[in-house]
């Protein structure tokens, strides 16, 4: 490599690789092969979702009525948001535009985050309801003045906006199906959530490294590919989302 | 390196490149290696460990069944006994086994790269894959666990008191070990082929390696969320598979199956590709039907995510379920049988030479046969039914199992064994210990069949008196196989010393790894090769071609003195 010069292209390129556009192919290919993968991990427990939900189609449907449909309904919307940013922000890297790309990528953390705000006021509210399955899981619904302050405001506010009239809203006594949709609900909403937490950690590396002016028009691999599992991770959602908590409906 | 006997004096006339092995010495220098010779030498020590562990659980079984009521051990040390050697075998040994030693070792080399596409990634997959063993041996240390290899429920839920939760932890990490493994070579199969290396001029080494791949990605992932499934019911006690409380144990079986039955195609795809380039190189011919046998590997892979339920034909599953599955069990001979017929057709009129690597290629053809076709005897709904979860069923897959992937993983081993040491072994005990290997495997595990046809269920601590002849002749047999194996652990070891230097190319073989030097220097290639020729010209190796490809280069390397220092 002595005689060579050494441009800022060329040092970018790993030692394995003949040149960018190979390097570029192999990271592209890269994601997509754990893409795929990743759409394996996720279809076995969506899999294991509809055989039960099929089984026992009352009880899951009944589960779907106790959560937050619209607090679910916000998230899709911050998510598809963040989506957005995101793709604006590989479009300024292809562009070489840097301080663009950073705006796009801090926007995109922001939303990311209030993404996994939301879900976590979610989870709390299910505690306080003690939807939580195992041992913290209630057969009967707590009663209406249960619980903390916050939890007591959401409970009116649902009462506001629901169509049922007053006092029709009643919940039925919970069934081990029920918990076990809960149990579906957590394990899938937290599997996407974990993909979320990693997906805010490389967004934060790549705004660190953006900030370091490594990334051109000519580079620009790992914000591409990491918005390829960002967009995946979101597109799980879209799936997570009506599956969960749509079908409420007999 | 070796020194010279008789202490000559170093003369620095000619100072021969670095080799991988000698371009430096230091402990950090191989922990944190991105060169994936090393990250296979690496593989190489911690498999051979765990193959020790998984036999030595086996020699103890083996031994406690020579008498009807047990010898040894009691049932519950019993059930941990075959569930740790399961474990260990499939996830330990036989997964890992040929994709990262050789194929981690031969994909670069054999379509003339520097590296695998994500070196990194290499690693990194070699650290999971022992923080996995850790949690295994961790398991194993504090008392084991007694669920058998599948962890069915109830087995694995209620049932059990032991450490099923570290177990499947175990192997929810070594998941992800294997799928880096396989994405990084389909990755670099695709992306990193020399100038002039068309996919129809890949070794079918690399053809089968990407096929096992495809099912390394796509099978792994279900096995990681189905045992996680069954982690996090045992630890919230919450309803997911187990029936007392709402779950489904055939949901398990069949997402567990999902992966289990690609997994045997992730163990016996690459030995396929070993045996090919073995069958190619010891006849000095090209293969017959290059395309069919590539073709036949993706043909494997893709048919065999549609057979799993073959393994639940008594679990209650539908009876037109169970025709179907049986039907494209049935398939899945297809593939494996044209590889037979063409292995076969290219040993016909060649020049056969029964080196060690190909004793045991040939070995692994005739045990593969035998295998695969109680395979398709067992896929058959009636037949199945009467030896479902006997010793048949064990015969048949320890003859695809060990009978094909080990012995092609031995035969591998030896045949590349010169290209990642630089030296030869003593071929005289390389065929002795073929000769065992094969003799003791038949001897132990043909009987088996005869038990299963007989009735006897596996996973038994005992059995009845009439059952004992055959249980005493397979245990015979497994001594044998017992020596077979530790034998190549002492003349490997015996040749890293004392061995004849090798030269590039000792087997006079095609392919691009023989074209560099023995051991390969860093990045594998002075220069990236150029290829303009398929994977297997030996037509055009007349005996001034052979000198050319060959000894020459050897000579000139023992004349330099190959790398000595």
């Amino acid at each position: 490599m002595a005689e060579d010069v050494l441009t800022p292209e060329h040092s970018l390129v790993a030692h394995q690789f003949e040149d960018a556009g190979q390097q570029r192919e192999a990271s592209r290919l890269g994601m997509w092969a754990f893409l795929s993968t990743e759409i394996l991990f996720f279809g076995a427990v969506f899999v294991a979702y509809a055989v039960y939900r099929l089984r026992w189609p009352d009880d899951y449907r009944q589960g779907s009525l106790e959560l937050k449909w619209y607090l679910g309904a916000i998230n899709t919307a911050v998510l598809l948001l963040s989506s957005f940013f995101m793709a604006l922000g590989v479009h300024a890297s292809e562009l070489g535009q840097n301080s663009r790309l950073i705006r796009n990528l801090i926007l995109t953390i922001v939303l990311g985050s209030l993404f996994l705000a939301i879900k976590a006021t979610e989870y709390y509210l299910e505690y306080e309801d003690g939807l939580v399955p195992g041992a913290s899981f209630r057969m009967e619904p707590p009663p209406e003045e249960a619980g903390s302050g916050f939890a007591r405001a959401v409970k009116s506010f649902e009462r506001a906006i629901s169509r049922a009239p007053k006092g029709q809203g009643e919940v039925a006594r919970r069934t081990r199906a029920e918990e076990q949709f809960m149990v579906f609900y957590f394990i899938m909403t937290g599997i996407h959530a974990t993909h979320m937490v990693i997906g805010i950690a490389l967004l934060c590396v790549l705004v660190w490294m953006a900030r370091r002016r490594k990334f051109s028009a000519a580079y620009n691999n790992p914000v591409e590919i990491t918005g390829l599992y960002w967009h995946f991770v979101d597109t799980v959602w879209v799936f997570l989302f009506p599956i969960l908590y749509l079908l409420r409906n007999p | 390196m070796a020194t010279i006997p008789g202490d000559l004096p170093y003369i620095p006339a000619y100072e021969a490149p670095p080799t991988y092995l000698n371009v430096a010495h230091t402990v950090r220098s191989w922990l944190l290696t991105k060169d994936h010779k090393r990250i296979a030498l690496l593989y190489l020590f911690s498999i051979t460990f765990f193959f020790a562990i998984g036999g030595v659980a086996a020699t103890i079984m083996r031994v406690h069944l020579l008498a009807p009521a047990g010898l040894l051990v009691e049932e519950m040390t019993y059930n941990k006994l075959f569930t740790m050697h399961g474990v260990i075998m499939v996830w330990f040994f036989l997964i890992p086994s040929i994709p990262t030693t050789m194929g981690n070792f031969l994909i670069p080399l054999m379509i003339g790269a520097r590296d695998l596409a994500f070196p990194k990634l290499n690693l990194a997959s070699w650290y999971l894959f022992m923080a996995a063993g850790f949690f295994i041996l961790l398991a194993l240390l504090l008392g084991g666990v007694d669920t058998g290899w599948t962890f069915y429920t109830p087995y694995s839920s209620r049932s059990s008191n032991t450490y099923v939760t570290l177990a499947v932890l175990a192997i929810f990490i070594n998941g992800f070990s294997s799928i880096l493994t396989g994405l990084n070579f389909i990755v670099t199969i695709h992306t990193m082929r020399a100038p002039g290396m068309t996919w129809f001029r890949l070794p079918l080494f690399c053809w089968s390696h990407y096929a096992t791949s495809l099912v390394m990605v796509l099978a792994t992932p279900v096995l990681a969320i189905t045992l996680a499934l069954v982690g996090i019911e045992r630890v919230f006690k919450v309803g997911i598979f187990d029936p007392a409380i709402g779950g489904d144990p055939v949901l398990m079986q069949h997402l567990f199956w999902f992966y289990s039955h690609p997994a045997v195609y992730i163990m016996i795809l690459p030995a396929f590709g070993v045996v090919s380039e073995l069958v190619t190189c010891f006849s000095r011919k090209r293969p017959f039907g290059y395309e069919f046998i590539a073709f036949s590997s993706l043909a494997i892979a893709m048919i065999g995510f549609l057979v799993w339920a073959h393994h639940m034909f008594v679990a209650n599953i539908s009876i037109y379920a169970g025709m179907a599955f049986s039907l494209l069990s049935f398939l899945v001979a297809v593939p494996s049988a044209i590889k037979v017929f063409n292995w076969t057709a290219t040993l016909y009129k060649g020049s056969v030479a029964l080196d060690t690597p190909m004793l045991c290629a040939l070995g692994f053809i005739g045990l593969f046969t035998l295998g695969g076709l109680t395979g398709v005897m067992l896929a058959t709904l009636g037949f199945d039914v009467h030896v479902h979860d006997t010793y048949f069923v064990i015969a048949h897959f320890h003859y695809i199992m060990v009978g094909g992937s080990v012995i092609a993983y031995f035969g591998g081993l030896h045949f590349w064994w010169p290209k990642m040491t630089g030296r030869m072994y003593n071929e005289w005990a390389g065929r002795i210990a073929a000769a065992l290997i094969f003799l003791g495997f038949n001897l132990t595990f043909f009987p088996q069949f005869v038990l299963g046809y007989l009735g006897m269920p596996r996973r038994y601590h005992s059995y009845p008196p009439e059952f004992q002849v055959y249980n005493v002749l397979s245990t015979a047999g497994a001594s044998i196989l017992a020596v077979g194996y530790a034998l190549p652990f002492f003349y490997l070891l015996w040749s890293l010393r004392y061995g004849r230097l090798a030269g590039p190319n000792p087997w006079r073989a095609t392919g691009l790894e023989w074209q560099t030097t023995s051991p390969p220097p860093k990045d594998n290639f002075e220069k990236i090769p150029v290829v303009t020729e398929e994977a297997y010209a030996y037509y055009k190796l007349a005996p001034q071609g052979m000198a050319a490809l060959g000894s020459v280069a050897a000579a000139e390397a023992r004349e330099t003195g190959g790398g000595e220092s």
